[in-house]
């Protein structure tokens, strides 16, 4: 290698260091920081009585929307509301009995499995214990 | 002309060389022909982004990008700042009818084949240009923070998620986390009116030049034949005016009769309103996405659908160089075909998203 080689190398690596040090902070700013948050197991998703049979509540699970059902037939059912197809919030339709997402009107029956529509996989479902005047959301293990 | 107006004008013009500009527009041509009205769509697309800039830039005085007061500010300037809904009106109207406008462009040079040798590239950034513009009016219809716009992104993110190894950083990106939150509208604030303006410059500069220089194009049909042309200035460009101001009435028209809606604010804890659907332009996607079957043999469906929409852009964009024939100044009815044919499927399926909601 001779000298102009040496120092047309050395220059242009300088350059290009300079140019990735000005932009390494400016592509760290704009990509988004991860956010700590405390991943919750429980929550209490209604008052015993606040729902009536064949209605529904959609309760806030962390950062997610959960869906509790109280069935036609007294039963309390929960489950993820997030739709598995394109994440949209499912909501319950009493008249058909089925929870519905009305983005690309995907359907589930009472268990959180697809009935119709593109969505891929059934909807998460979780514990619903009662205790004393609450009703008590978990998730499974 | 009193002799003041003539000295001014005259120190401008030994200043500016205006004189200069004008006699270039003189003698720039454009050519006349059976098929020139479509020539007037490009001007128009122009015609209605200086709307969006101007009443863009008008907007920003009043609105809030933030979780907490995006809906407020935005029911304060429709119901208490004086003629606040009808800027709002003509910035959301014209933007749609600008999107229309792009699509009529596009699919007007595509079936002249204004795409062929040389104009290649101006097809190309024209491409960049519709997909920029789609941008736009994606992160427009978040920031009013109603729940209608909400479900839209959540769905319209999650597609993006859904694309091959870069979809999950790529949301991340976009939302500014894995979901929703009170950083996403920043970010898509920041979006709308600055990155996405900034490329929008450069490639509308480099869309606008590349016209000037090649010239419009003309049909394969007339290649052979003498066109008349007409000089830009004035006969092209008042009728060009013609055409900006037609579209004028009808935002007007539109905004006093149709004022643009606020609907509820978005609460990300409630079930999606029924009936729910993007803009019109996405609509065709979105029944897609609607009917295609949950597994396509061991594919996701949605993610089978998004790949094809995907391919078929980038073929889309890469169409002046699979067209041979027409690159040889040859007639090529094949992709007339499959034009006519992704046309008529945009147009079915956008009308099926209307007429058969619960399809």
């Amino acid at each position: 290698m001779n000298r102009r080689n040496f120092i047309n190398i050395f220059l242009g690596s300088s350059l290009v260091g300079t140019i990735v040090s000005f932009l390494y902070p400016v592509v760290r700013y704009i990509l988004p920081a991860k956010r700590i948050e405390a991943s919750i197991k429980k929550v209490t998703a209604a008052r015993l009585g606040e729902l009536a049979p064949n209605s529904y509540k959609i309760f806030k699970f962390g950062t997610a929307p959960g869906i509790l059902i109280h069935t036609q037939t007294g039963e309390l059912r929960a489950f993820s509301a997030v739709c598995t197809h394109l994440t949209c919030n499912v909501l319950y339709e009493s008249e058909t009995e089925t929870i519905l997402c009305p983005c690309h009107n995907g359907r589930f029956d009472l268990s959180g499995n697809v009935i119709s529509g593109p969505p891929p996989a059934p909807l998460e479902s979780y514990n619903v214990e009662i205790s004393g005047e609450e009703i008590i959301v978990s998730r499974k293990t | 002309m009193n002799k003041f107006l003539k000295e001014a004008l005259a120190y401008i013009d030994d200043r500016f060389k205006l004189s200069a500009l004008l006699e270039l527009a003189k003698e720039k041509k454009v050519p006349e022909h059976k098929h020139s009205i479509w020539y007037y769509f490009g001007g128009i697309c122009l015609f209605l982004f200086v709307i969006q800039v101007i009443t863009g830039i008008l907007l920003l005085l009043y609105y809030s990008p933030s979780v907490d007061s995006a809906y407020e500010s935005v029911q304060t300037l429709m119901s208490r700042v004086k003629f606040g809904w009808l800027i709002r009106s003509v910035h959301s109207w014209s933007a749609n009818i600008l999107i229309g406008a792009i699509f009529i462009h596009m699919f007007s040079a595509f079936f002249l084949r204004a795409y062929r040798k040389p104009r290649e590239f101006t097809w190309i950034s024209g491409f960049f240009l519709l997909l920029i513009f789609l941008a736009f009016g994606f992160s427009g219809y978040l920031l009013p923070w109603n729940e209608l716009s909400f479900f839209a992104t959540r769905v319209g993110t999650d597609i993006a998620g859904t694309v091959p190894l870069i979809g999950h950083a790529l949301k991340n990106f976009i939302l500014g986390g894995p979901e929703i939150s009170d950083i996403t509208l920043p970010r898509f604030f920041w979006f709308h009116i600055a990155i996405l303006p900034l490329f929008t410059v450069v490639i509308l500069g480099v869309h606008i030049i590349l016209v000037q220089v090649l010239g419009m194009s003309k049909p394969i049909s007339l290649s052979d034949n003498k066109v008349r042309e007409v000089p830009f200035f004035p006969n092209f460009i008042l009728k060009d005016m013609l055409g900006w101001l037609l579209i004028l009435v009808l935002i007007g028209v539109l905004c006093v009769f149709l004022p643009w809606e606020i609907g509820q604010k978005a609460d990300p804890f409630a079930g999606t309103p029924l009936g729910i659907k993007p803009e019109w332009y996405f609509t065709f996607m979105f029944t897609t996405l609607k009917i295609v079957p949950s597994h396509i043999l061991f594919i996701e469906g949605e993610v089978l659908a998004i790949l094809g929409f995907m391919v078929g852009g980038l073929l889309w964009m890469l169409v002046p160089f699979l067209d041979k024939k027409a690159s040889k100044e040859k007639k090529s009815p094949f992709y007339t075909w499959i034009g006519a044919f992704i046309l008529l499927y945009i147009i079915v399926f956008t009308a099926l998203t209307y007429l058969v909601p619960d399809i």
